[in-house]
């Protein structure tokens, strides 16, 4: 009885366009739906360093590798802030970070695919980053207040992520024949798994009416990944670049392009594990944790010895 | 040698050793021990980026012949390169980094408060930015030689070895030649007699606090202000040279 009410007051207040916020009473599938999901888009921000971090040490000019330096530190501050709001929803980082070395924990797919040349950063930052804000965009319209407050901050820098991806791309669309070919080869690489990261289609991932309702999911994956091309085509138009879908076409109609079939099989196999850097990304991250355990040992000595001396 | 050679040199040992020390920072990408200390490494690392960059466009200036910042970055040699030997020294596990980091800072912390006061005035501004960032470089690592020094037994005894490994490397950073003794006498560059009584007593007072010992060895490691490194630069310029080199003359 108890519970009804406070469910009909829970969702009565996400109605009214209000925020959940970490002391409210939330019914716990929630709190375990926006534990997956947050920890995930975690999970997402520090492996994602991994493939870009492969390109600081070669970055071509100093002016690029400052900004790949700042754009990578932002990733990792996501992760950071991130886990800590995941952390109000009762859970500590140590246990999702746990989640991840082991494998239970999924992060975004497009991660376990390898930067192969420099145009990747660029392909990175324009797709991946601009398919993120997509999604981002959206979710902080939703109802739980630490998830939407990071979701707004996150978008802010990605845009600058986005832009400087961009900008790379359209350097090396004007540069020489050779800058111009990585640049197209990154885009035909980049583009399927940057339009398979918003996630499977609709008719494959029925839309719980429960989480849109709380305001968990917002928008259907198909809906955003629709915005993410209509947006993204005429940019590659603009630099010169052809997007790798020989069945892209602008429907004049409904003004939005239509786009051939999605491999859904390489999306999945990605997913389960198979895709060409999933044992890498895992075996870096899981590398760190261990080669990091006897400076995080020693740091919680010192610290037991300052407080006994203290005491 | 005239004034403007010296400085030309000079420039490049200052932001040589930013630009390689930043590298090497720069390799522990999504590999620190802690989330906070991937953050704080890629930042360090940034500021340094930032600062070779200043340094060598004002080198390229003062070279005068057309050169830029990027040219001397990716375009230069083993041996032509003047950074400090402890700065191209591998990562190694998180005490050599730390421990290398640490002996840096507490030289450049001295270094540039100095060069505050160069009669050259872009260095004096240059100088004072860094000087900024430095005390906090020297801030994080400071802590750290305390936590790991003053740890556990195994963080203890790897600071030992990196100490013990890293301390020849240390001795050069107070060699003068003729490319200081000019500089000095234009007011330009600090004395570094006086830079390494500081740096000793700093270095050796945080040692000791850290429950660490100073090695016993005397013997020193020499040769970067003439372009004499270790095996190890080669591979780091093979890396860092590569993309730029195989697309000569392209934009980015």
């Amino acid at each position: 009885m108890e519970d009804e009410k406070q469910l009909a007051a829970f969702e009565a207040k996400i109605a009214a366009g209000n925020k959940i916020e970490p002391k409210d009473w939330m019914p716990e599938a929630y709190r375990k739906q926006l534990i997956r999901m947050m920890s995930q888009h975690a999970h997402s921000e520090i492996v994602g360093m991994l493939p870009e971090g492969n390109w600081i040490t070669r970055a071509p000019n100093l002016r690029r590798k400052a900004i790949l330096l700042a754009k990578v530190q932002d990733e990792a501050g996501h992760g950071l802030y991130l886990y800590s709001a995941t952390e109000t929803l009762g859970v500590d980082r140590s246990e999702l970070l746990e989640q991840l070395h082991t494998g239970k924990a999924k992060y975004s797919s497009i991660f376990n695919y390898p930067t192969l040349t420099w145009a990747d950063i660029g392909a990175i930052g324009w797709l991946v980053d601009g398919a993120a804000i997509m999604n981002q965009t959206a979710l902080a319209r939703g109802s739980y207040g630490p998830y939407c407050r990071a979701m707004i901050r996150i978008c802010k820098e990605e845009s600058f992520h986005n832009r400087q991806g961009y900008e790379i791309m359209m350097h090396l669309a004007q540069g020489t024949p050779e800058q111009k070919a990585m640049a197209q080869d990154a885009l035909n690489r980049w583009w399927w798994p940057s339009i398979m990261m918003l996630g499977p289609s609709d008719d494959q991932s029925p839309n719980s009416e429960q989480l849109m309702r709380w305001k968990v999911k917002m928008e259907s994956n198909d809906a955003i990944r629709q915005r993410f091309i209509d947006r993204t085509v005429p940019q590659a138009d603009f630099i010169g670049l052809s997007i790798p879908d020989k069945d892209l076409k602008f429907d004049e109609k409904t003004g939005h392009y239509t786009h051939g079939p999605i491999n859904w099989d390489e999306f999945f196999e990605v997913i389960k594990g198979n895709g060409p850097c999933n044992a890498k990304r895992l075996k870096a991250r899981n590398d760190a944790d261990k080669k990091g355990r006897w400076v995080r040992d020693a740091a919680l000595a010192y610290a037991e010895k300052k407080k006994l001396k203290a005491a | 040698m005239t004034t403007q050679e010296a400085k030309f040199q000079y420039l490049l040992r200052l932001g040589d050793s930013n630009l390689i020390i930043g590298h090497r920072l720069s390799e522990w990408c999504g590999a620190g021990p802690i989330l906070e200390e991937d953050i704080a490494l890629i930042n360090i690392a940034l500021d340094f980026v930032g600062n070779a960059t200043a340094l060598l466009g004002y080198a390229a200036t003062v070279e005068g012949n057309g050169r830029t910042e990027d040219d001397l970055a990716y375009l230069r040699n083993e041996r032509e390169f003047r950074n400090l030997l402890i700065t191209e020294q591998p990562n190694g596990d998180y005490a050599s980094t730390i421990t290398r980091q640490f002996l840096y800072d507490v030289y450049t912390f001295y270094l540039y408060e100095a060069l505050k006061s160069s009669k050259d005035e872009t260095i004096a501004a240059l100088a004072v930015k860094s000087h900024k960032e430095v005390t906090y470089h020297l801030r994080h690592t400071t802590e750290w030689m305390y936590r790991l020094g003053d740890g556990t037994a195994e963080s203890h005894e790897r600071m030992q070895n990196a100490i013990n490994d890293l301390w020849m490397f240390t001795g050069e950073m107070f060699d003068m030649d003729e490319v200081d003794q000019i500089l000095i006498k234009e007011g330009i560059a600090p004395d570094l007699n006086n830079i390494k009584s500081q740096w000793e007593t700093h270095v050796k007072r945080v040692i000791a606090e850290a429950t660490l010992q100073i090695p016993t060895y005397n013997f020193k490691q020499k040769g970067s202000k003439e372009g004499k490194h270790s095996e190890h630069l080669g591979f780091l310029l093979a890396e860092m040279q590569s993309v730029h080199r195989a697309f000569p003359g392209a934009k980015w």
